[in-house]
Order: C-alpha cells, then structure tokens, then sequence
C-alpha cells in the first residue's frame, strides 16, 4: 500500500506547474473571457509539444502510453490555472470514449491527430432543460444520417467531430455516432464561463459512423461519465486549492478595524471549512485515480465520491472567495469571478451534483448487490 | 500510488489474520470478566505474542514494525469484537508523548507496562476554569526539593476511575506568560492526595470525571521535558489525540444508516428512494471516504517519518458532526418511534446524546478551525489580552 504520487510524478506536477504559472496566468484566462477567441490557440499548440493531450494515448497511435495518474497530475494544474483550452472535451470525454468504444479504423484515424492536438474532439448528449435520459434524446439517425439538435455543447464550435448521443434506429435505446464538424453546424452559445467556449450543434442528415454497440449508447456514455468525473474532479481540486490561496493571501493583506481580516474567526472559519472541503474532495480523488487507472469495480462509486465532493469544495471556495474579498469580489476586475464561474461550469458540464449523489447511491447498491 | 498490498504486505496480512483467527478471545473466556478486565486480558495476550503497540522499538514492548503493518493489523483486529478502548489514551497519547519527550530511563520505565496492559493510562488537562484556553490552567506544583507538591481540579477526565497513571500539565510559574509557566509531569493516580468523582453526563452515564489533587507528591524523575516546557510536550499530545479521534461514532456510519434507509418506508416506498435520503447520504458518504483516505494519505507521510501536525485536526472536526447529524438524521427516518430509548435501534438514541461531547472533546469544533486556520493557513492569530503579560495579572471571569 502507497497512498501517495511517486517522485517522477511530483516533479511531472511541478513542471506542468511551472510552465502554467509563465503561460498561462489569469490575464490569458481574462483574454479569452473578455474576446471573441473561442480558446488560447498559443497555450494549446505549447501544450501539445509538451505531449499533454497524448498521455494516456498508446504508442502505437502516436500517445506516450503513460497511466492515468501522470493525466491527473496535470488535469489537476489545469485547474488551477483556469487554463482556456478545450482539453477536457478532447482529452476526458473525446479521447476516452474513442479508447473504450471506438473502431480500429476510427483509433488510427483519429488517436493520432488527437495526441498531438491537431484535432479536437466532443461529446454532445443534452437537448433540452433538465436531465437528460434515453426518453428525452429526440435525435435521430437514419440509414447513418444524423438529424437533430445538441445544447451546451462545449467546444462543439472548434471541434473537428462529436460524438453524438443519438436515438436508436430500433427504437429502443441509444447509440453513439461519430460525425465530422464538416457535416454539422456549430453556434457558439453564451455561457456562464466564457473562457471555455460553447456551442448549439445542428444536425441535418449529417452523415455519422456508428461508434461502439449500437443501442447501447447510454451505457457506454455513462461508463465514460464515471472515468471523466474523475478527471474533471481534478480540475475541480486543482480549482479549489487556488481559489482557498487566493482567499488566503487576501485575508493576510486586507485590514479592518486596524487588523488583518484573516485574524477574525468568522473570516478564518470561512478559510477552514474551504481547507477542510478542499482536502476531502482531494483525497477522494486519490482513490478515484487508482479505481481508474487500475479499471476497478469500484469506479462508478469512487467517481461519483470524487464528483460530488469536488463540486461541493470548488463551489464552497469560490461563493466563500468572492465573500471574503466583500465588494471587490464582485467586481469584473478582480479574478474571483474567473473561479466562480468555471467552478460552476464544471459542475454542469458532465452533470449537476444533485445527480451525481444519486449515481453515488445507485452505485452502493449496486456494489452491495453483488456482493 | 497503490491502494493494495504488496506481496511482503500480503504476507504479513496472511500472518496476522491467523494469528487473531487463534487467539481472538472467545465468549466464554470473557464471560465474567468486566470491561477492563476482558480488555487487559486481549492487550496481555498480544503483548505475549508480539502484537501490542507494533510500532514501537522492541525495546519498550513493541515489535518495531512499519507504519503500514501498524495498519493492516488494525485493520484485521477491527474484523473481530475485541475488548479495546480503555488503552486509547495511553497508547494513543500518553506513549508518543513519552517517546518523543521521555529520558531513556523513563520511557524504559513507562511504556513496556503500557504495552502489556498491566497500566491504564488518562490524561488530566483541561480545568474548570481552562478548557480551549488550556494553556491558562491554575493548578500548580511547587518544587520542594527532589519532589514536587501538587494542588488543584482538573475535568473532564475519561477513565480517572481506574487509571494507574496521568499525563498532567499544571502551572509551576505564575509570574511569566501563561504559556512559558507549564510543566509537564506523570502522575500516579494512586498517589495519596488524589480523588476522583465521576460526572453525569447527558446520556446518564459517567465515563469521565472530575480529579482533585491535595498536597500529592510527584518526585521530579516523573517530569516530561524541562520546567516551563509543558505547552510544547502538552502540544505533541494534542496533535496526537487529534490524528487519533474522529474515527469512533457508536457504530452510527454510512452503512448502518445506509442500511436502515433500505429497511425503512416513507410513503410506503422504500426510504432510499427517497431524493433526499439519497442527497443525504450520499453527502456523508463523501465526507467519510473523504476522511478515510485523508487518513490512508496519513500513513504515507508518517511511514516517511513525519510526525502528525496541526492538518489532522480534520478528522475529528468532520467525524463529530458527521455522527451527530447521522444519528439525528437516522431518528428522524424512524419518525414518531424514533423518539424512543429501547429500540433495537438504540445506537441512533445513544449516538444521539454522546454526540455533542465529541465535538467538545479533545478541542472543540472552533479550536479544530482556528488550528486549521492559523497552523495550517498561516492566517494571523486573533488579538490575545492576555498575550505577553504574566500569568497572575491576567483577568478571569468569576
């Protein structure tokens, strides 16, 4: 038993930290938030000589064939720097479900471009307000033609392909279908984190390829979700961890009543419950890693473990943050805003906490069943 | 990062599972015995075998085993319904303390009969007058010669009653800072002078007390660290007993809350389908595999050599809450017969009215976070009055 990231991963960590903390501060999240550039092309091309995007990708099609605990160590630095790059999209959801589900043909099509960033992938399920189901998809596919309409898309604008969660043509069930962005339409969207661009996708007989079983898409989609909450967790902690410091530095410089406010209790104890939420959320997350990087039965109850108590942490930080700072908080100008939005975001992106509880407790049961 | 044993772990797991397979004790080997009596027996019989205190130097009744073996036994011996407890305290605390601050000869002295059983161990620190405030406790020892002469109360005191030694800290200096006029000494509880009167707590038992000292003489070979030294050794106990609590709760736990959720109805479905039941204790569930790995994370840094710190406050601030809203919430699940005693889900009644001692125990709530904040954070201290002026021109209340 080894309850901690080895040596070569701790300095994979503070590399990826380093290289962040010079091209990627919040001015570049900032860049992105305020203009009309869907992500950080610069910062995305760089990240992709540093080989991030083709970690857990095979050799044989172009990835460094790496674990998922060097994938966390970076997701985790990510999040902490608000990076604005599609990552998450085509590295959690696009690459993952391509790894579990796809084709040998669509592995060497598309891993290859995938590692080394010159492609980007999404997935695109929700339609509509609410929780998605298999009964609320109303897109359809026939005889490979895709017809429908994706919401809240994210980097459904600058991705060459989604994957589509579509109807089954039988009529019973789902399946996945794989369409290139040339055969569909992307408007990008206003969201509540402008620094990660999403997009309304259009389908009109756009022509797809089934990816993995058909009438099996919800399932396949859901063991993608328990593998990616993992992932997007980390973002969340990485998040959590700069937002608490952030809160910190300002609580130390800021005086009130001739003192620091960080000497009040009702200011520490805000900062407390942030450290004590922070570090749950992140050990949680540790187990999660080791259920996915080792595949284990345990994954769907570990990862919605990870979910549910990194969005509590990230969300407890950044509303605590912006209360921390008072006013000024709750400005455009200060960075608190950065963090809570994305911490919102990244709760809605994969599904909202209220569900993921839900999932939490199926997985018990299920585990208790088998058992 | 591997959450499985390795081979050599394996190995020693195998090894311990048989051992407690053979010399778990039965029930009849226990009937008659009283609690401390069963427990002595169970600590006796792994102390003869090399199971007691495994991480200790041989030399003091341990088996020099590694952090990690230290874990797996307990996580075998916690497979079986052994007597324990009544040693938390000195194994716990009283032990890293002595080991950390105790002269060879004492540590020779003091932790090979606190292996074996032979001595119970409590720990007389917080005062009437002194509980968060620790450090301005009142009871003095004053030197006479190779003897010091102790007087004063100390509260809140688990297990005084049948205690063979404290660890106690008093005041040996008034005239200097609260914290610079401490010192830190063994006590033995059968000392003329002692008298120990148990407390009524809210659930009507009496598991702590309150302990006078009148004239009891302790000689100076019982003092732990330097005269004035007491806050800094009383600190290494307290750090100790915070990595150590967090982690009791009277059987009320996910699982068992998890359990009566499936057994029970709400609206004649099953209360586990029920949307809030499931936020609930999806909730606690979180906060428990949160605390367990944060535990796991633990070991690691200590089987690297480091020593707890002020960060493991956390266990015992979210493991108090956590019983108490669990018990609370298990009795409301239990509706109108959740309000009686004798059920067979009595834990949830009984975690009930123990609950709210464990979020004072041992540091309240509110001193685990101003720990966290200043020891962890780094954010600055409160203003202090009585900082920096001598102890006996501080204001008390009356």
């Amino acid at each position: 038993m080894n309850f901690e990231f080895s040596k070569e991963q701790d300095l994979l960590r503070e590399q990826a930290r380093a290289f962040l903390t010079q091209h990627c501060p919040t001015t570049v999240v900032r860049k992105i938030l305020e203009g009309n550039e869907p992500f950080d092309r610069a910062l995305w091309r760089k990240i992709a000589d540093l080989g991030w995007m083709a970690t857990v990708i095979p050799e044989e099609y172009g990835g460094l064939g790496l674990s998922y605990y060097e994938l966390v160590v970076i997701a985790e630095e990510l999040g902490r720097a608000l990076a604005p790059i599609p990552f998450s999209s085509s590295v959690y959801m696009a690459t993952e479900l391509l790894l579990r589900e796809g084709s040998p043909d669509q592995l060497r099509s598309w891993l290859p471009k995938l590692a080394t960033g010159e492609a980007i992938g999404t997935v695109a399920f929700a339609e509509d307000l609410g929780r998605p189901t298999p009964r609320t998809i109303n897109t359809v596919a026939e005889d490979g033609k895709i017809t429908g309409k994706k919401i809240a898309v994210p980097d459904g604008d600058v991705a060459d392909f989604a994957i589509v969660l579509v109807g089954s043509e039988a009529g019973n069930g789902t399946s996945l279908y794989f369409v290139e962005s040339s055969n569909f339409s992307g408007e990008t969207t206003d969201v509540i984190d402008p620094s990660r661009s999403h997009a309304t996708l259009e389908f009109n007989e756009s022509p797809g390829e089934l990816i993995g079983l058909a009438g099996r898409g919800w399932e396949a989609l859901n063991s993608l979700f328990d593998r990616a909450a993992v992932l997007f967790a980390w973002e969340q902690v990485g998040g959590t961890e700069s937002t608490l410091v952030q809160a910190t530095e300002y609580a130390k410089s800021r005086y009130a009543f001739g003192r620091p406010i960080g000497s009040f209790q009702a200011i520490k104890y805000k900062l407390a419950n942030m450290y004590v939420k922070h570090t749950l959320a992140r050990s949680n997350c540790y187990y999660g890693t080791w259920t996915l990087a080792g595949n284990h039965a345990d994954l769907p109850l570990a990862a919605a473990t990870c979910r549910v108590s990194a969005i509590q942490a990230y969300y407890y930080a950044t509303k605590e943050n912006i209360q921390t700072h008072g006013g000024m908080g709750f400005t455009w100008e200060f960075d608190c805003q950065l963090y809570y939005r994305r911490a919102k975001l990244l709760a809605l992106n994969l599904g909202s906490e209220h569900w993921w509880q839900d999932r939490l407790v199926t997985a018990h049961e299920q585990r208790n069943q088998a058992a | 990062m591997d959450f499985n044993d390795t081979a050599e772990e394996a190995s020693f797991r195998k090894e311990v599972k048989a051992w407690l397979q053979n010399n778990v004790p039965s029930d009849a080997e226990l009937a008659g015995l009283d609690e401390i009596q069963q427990c002595k027996l169970w600590q006796r019989r792994k102390f003869e075998a090399g199971w007691a205190c495994l991480r200790w130097p041989k030399e003091y009744g341990g088996r020099g085993a590694s952090a990690i073996e230290q874990v797996i036994w307990q996580q075998e011996e916690s497979k079986h319904a052994v007597p324990i407890g009544i040693f938390d305290i000195g194994v716990g605390m009283a032990a890293p303390t002595l080991m950390h601050w105790g002269t060879e000869r004492q540590k020779l002295q003091y932790l090979p009969p606190l292996a074996s059983g032979e001595h119970i161990w409590c720990q007389l620190f917080s005062e009437p007058i002194a509980g968060s405030d620790l450090a301005g406790i009142r009871s003095r020892a004053i030197r006479t010669g190779d003897n010091w002469i102790l007087n004063g109360q100390k509260i809140w005191t688990s297990g005084a009653h049948y205690s063979d030694f404290g660890i106690i800290v008093v005041r040996t200096d008034a005239t200097v800072p609260k914290h610079e006029g401490l010192t830190y000494f063994l006590v033995d509880m059968k000392s003329s002078g002692v008298e120990v009167r148990p407390i009524k707590q809210i659930s009507g038992t009496s598991n702590f007390n309150e302990v006078f000292f009148e004239d009891v003489k302790i000689p100076d070979t019982q003092r732990l660290g330097a005269v004035g030294q007491g806050w800094q050794v009383s600190i290494t106990t307290l750090m100790n007993e915070r990595a150590a609590l967090g982690t009791g709760g009277g059987g009320v736990a996910f699982k068992s809350v998890f359990e009566l959720a499936s057994q029970l109805t709400i609206e004649n479905r099953p209360a586990i389908d029920d949307s809030q039941v499931r936020s609930a204790l999806a909730n606690w569930y979180c906060q428990e595999s949160g605390l367990r790995y944060t535990g796991y994370r633990t070991l690691t840094a200590l089987s690297r050599g480091e020593t707890p710190g002020p960060e493991h406050s956390i266990s015992k601030l979210v493991g108090a809450s956590k019983v108490q809203d669990m018990a609370s919430f298990a009795l409301d699940l239990l509706e109108m017969a959740g309000a009686l005693a004798k059920t067979e889900q009595a834990r949830y009644f009984d975690a009930f009215l123990n609950s709210p001692g464990y979020r004072v125990a041992g540091g309240t709530d509110e001193i685990m976070l101003n720990i966290l904040a200043e020891r962890v954070l780094g954010l600055p201290q409160d203003v202090r009055v009585d900082k920096g002026i001598p102890f006996s021109d501080v204001l008390t209340g009356t």
